[in-house]
């Protein structure tokens, strides 16, 4: 196996192409751009047997998709912020049909104010669509889920579409390491697309997405896709088990570190978990007992997994983000929720809300973080939602608007 | 002079049905006769793929009117769907996962508000890259799903739930009908047809001409609509039928951009037809609206004089 430095673009592109799509619809949108262009690149080349559609928008992208998907062929497409509300109504129709595809988001704050930097609002808009969610720390695990997701969508037991989430920027655009799995053990892993239950045929015909009279059929149909995507936890789990045998890593639902006699625990997700960890290094290395637990799926919701990892903590902190204006971090509802009916519940939930559209989590927000957790869990009364903001910040905040007052230059 | 060469008479339409009774559409149903009368040509080997509008229902869990498939999409994206799903069959005919002999034609089913308005993006990118679809518009110049409110089809003088008449609007409508057939035309695509219901040799032969272009063939049906016109179900022909003879609905195809009217009607003044519908009473009652009917005429007029010419 051999290992190359890439983008979590290009390992994104990867995943699609070893996975032998047949299908991709593409529309561009920063960050997220180089991933459709390497894979229309593929398709021209003849390295990968895919078709290559640029569509007019997002929404219709999503459609493009979504029909296809369900006609039979194996599809993959990606977006990002604005695309992904673009394509909004789409997603739910997508899963509604109960149509397996893949679509990466590549993590990107949403406007007002316009940015191209990174938060979780778009992807997390997404929680209720349907769509399974996992987010990715690494670029080797962008690849890895994306595999894995064909893997867990395409189960009978499933049968249902997977987001996979890469930040903007902090991987997207960075180069790491990442070792590219021999397409003959992804063939063994990932078996080819010969769905039972979807497709349009002469001989075959089939009605998807058709009206339904009254709530007794619609509840129905919802009530299977919840059930079905409550069944993505034990596919998840085959499948890692599976893909740690053919190549040798190992992902979970959620991803403990140094969790072991960690008596409060920060709960991140995504490419700055690496940044959550170091932090967790440092505190630990000045003698405080923490660690840190990623989420990596988010729908379906791993709560048991949670509640195994976070039994009997003092504090926990959650580190969303993203933003809820009005509410808060949206994880850290989720969070709660699922811990409430633990006996062994930690004694304080802390919430905090930073890094919104690739603002720097610094080395002092985390120590701060860490400080107003243990004091939590020694009071026992959680705290938040914090909305991270250092004073340095400020300042530079101040000047920008003193600039747009016109009352004074900008310093360069 | 344009001539039919496959449909020359009422007995050469099949009489089997490929659109089934029974559905939840209401009695009288222009569009639906449209749709009857098309797929006598089209068959069963078909996919529709719909945008929301009245026909929506003809697909309502567990029934379908339809022995063809159906993919219920979005009020703006049934073209994309379309291209998903024609992609789709071409990929997995190519890669030999389904046999040729599994092929079906992809038919979008869209109402005038999706397809002037909403969908026109997702259509226009779909001519642009040269679909090989169908593209059905049942026109009943309304959103008609959700109760008759005014769409970019909706006639110069025609009362809505959102255009009434008003002493500011005593004519209802105060916008034109946009042309939607121009729009079509401008992106070139090989076959663009308009029919109506009451002129099934006409309606039979533009769907067999269709079927010998590959890409996008586009039509736009009459959707005679006693429920939003507000005239009695049993009228539908008369009114379909006035509807060309005054000249309102021009029958036409255009081949390669190329345009040749099918139908010449001697044009009986468009009173004949207005009178017939509930949504344009007010043009004559109370007090007859001499000038608003006499715009809707120089439309009329304007429009034959200049097809004359162009000799179209
Ligand atoms: C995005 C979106 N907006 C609004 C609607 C509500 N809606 C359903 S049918 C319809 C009217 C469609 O009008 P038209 O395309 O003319 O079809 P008709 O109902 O007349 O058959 C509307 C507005 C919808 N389904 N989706
Ligand atoms: S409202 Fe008009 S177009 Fe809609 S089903 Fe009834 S008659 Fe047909
Ligand atoms: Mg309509």
């Amino acid at each position: 196996m051999d290992s190359q430095m890439m983008t979590g673009n290009l390992a994104a592109a990867w995943g699609a192409r070893l996975a032998d799509v047949d299908y991709i619809p593409a529309f561009p949108i920063t960050p997220q751009t180089e991933i459709v262009e390497a894979l229309a690149k593929w398709c021209e080349g003849g390295e990968l047997a895919a078709r290559f559609v640029t569509m007019d928008s997002e929404h219709s992208m999503m459609t493009a998709a979504g029909a296809a998907e369900a006609t039979g062929a194996r599809v993959f497409t990606a977006t990002s912020s604005q695309g992904l509300l673009y394509a909004f109504e789409v997603l739910y129709s997508i899963s509604g049909w109960r149509a397996p595809l893949v679509l990466v988001n590549v993590s990107r704050a949403l406007a007002a104010p316009i940015t191209l930097e990174s938060d979780h609002n778009d992807v997390l808009a997404a929680r209720d669509s349907g769509f399974l969610q996992i987010h990715a720390e690494t670029c080797q695990e962008v690849l890895d889920s994306i595999l894995m997701a064909y893997r867990i969508a395409e189960d009978e037991r499933v049968m249902l579409p997977v987001i996979v989430n890469l930040d903007g920027f902090s991987l997207s655009f960075t180069r790491e390491p990442v070792s590219l799995p021999d397409p003959e053990q992804v063939r063994k892993f990932l078996p080819p697309f010969r769905p039972a239950h979807l497709g349009f045929r002469a001989s075959a015909p089939h009605s998807l997405g058709v009206a339904v009279i009254g709530g007794t059929p619609y509840a129905y149909f919802r009530h299977q896709m919840h059930l079905a995507s409550i069944n993505a936890l034990e596919v998840h789990r085959e499948a890692a088990a599976s893909f740690e045998q053919l190549f040798g890593r190992r992902y979970d639902v959620v991803e403990g570190y140094r969790l072991d006699d960690a008596e409060d625990v920060l709960v991140m997700t995504n490419a700055c978990s690496s940044t959550g960890k170091a932090a967790v290094d440092v505190a630990r290395a000045e003698g405080k007992r923490v660690g840190l637990l990623r989420l990596r799926m988010i729908r379906p919701w791993p709560a048991d997994a949670i509640r195994d990892a976070l039994r009997g903590r003092r504090a926990v902190a959650v580190l969303d983000q993203n933003l809820a204006p009005g509410q808060g971090g949206i994880l850290f509802q989720e969070m709660a929720a699922s811990l409430y009916h633990e006996v062994e519940r930690p004694r304080a939930l802390c919430s905090f809300i930073g890094g919104l559209g690739g603002q720097n989590l610094s080395v002092g927000a985390f120590h701060a973080i860490f400080e107003q957790t243990a004091k939590a869990g020694v009071s026992g009364k959680g705290i938040g939602p914090v909305l991270l903001y250092t004073q340095a910040e400020h300042r530079e905040m101040t000047q920008l608007q003193m600039v747009a007052a016109g009352s004074v230059k900008r310093e360069t | 002079m344009w001539q039919r060469e496959t449909f020359k008479k009422i007995k050469q339409v099949p009489g089997e049905e490929h659109v089934l009774p029974g559905s939840a559409l209401c009695a009288g149903c222009g569009g639906l006769e449209s749709l009857r009368l098309a797929t006598k040509v089209l068959g069963d080997e078909v996919v529709y793929v719909n945008a929301a509008g009245c026909f929506t229902m003809l697909a309502a869990y567990p029934y379908t009117s339809f022995k063809g498939s159906w993919l219920y999409t979005t009020m703006g994206s049934a073209p994309a769907g379309a291209q998903g799903v024609r992609d789709a069959l071409d990929v997995l005919i190519a890669k030999g996962r389904l046999p040729k002999s599994d092929n079906l034609k992809v038919v979008v089913l869209g109402g005038d508000g999706s397809t002037y308005d909403m969908a026109l993006s997702s259509t226009s990118g779909a001519m642009h890259r040269g679909l090989d679809f169908y593209y059905f518009c049942y026109d009943n110049e309304a959103y008609g799903n959700t109760g008759m409110q005014l769409s970019p089809a909706t006639p110069y003088g025609a009362r809505t739930a959102t255009s009434p008449c008003s002493l500011q609007h005593p004519s209802g409508a105060a916008q034109e009908k946009k042309d939607i057939f121009e729009i079509w035309r401008a992106h070139k695509p090989p076959y663009i047809a308009t029919v109506a219901p009451r002129y099934p040799l006409d309606l039979e032969e533009k769907f067999a001409r269709a079927a010998a272009f590959t890409g996008p063939k586009m039509f736009l049906a009459l959707a005679a609509c006693p429920t939003g016109w507000l005239y009695d179900p049993g009228e539908t022909p008369e009114v379909a039928k006035l509807a060309v003879e005054t000249g309102l609905w021009p029958l036409k195809e255009a081949i390669d951009g190329v345009v040749t009217h099918t139908y010449v009607p001697k044009r009986k003044p468009v009173e004949a037809y207005l009178k017939l519908q509930g949504r344009f009473r007010h043009l004559f009652e109370p007090i007859v609206q001499t000038e608003a009917i006499q715009h809707i005429q120089a439309r009329v007029d304007a429009y034959w004089e200049r097809a004359t010419r162009e000799g179209s």
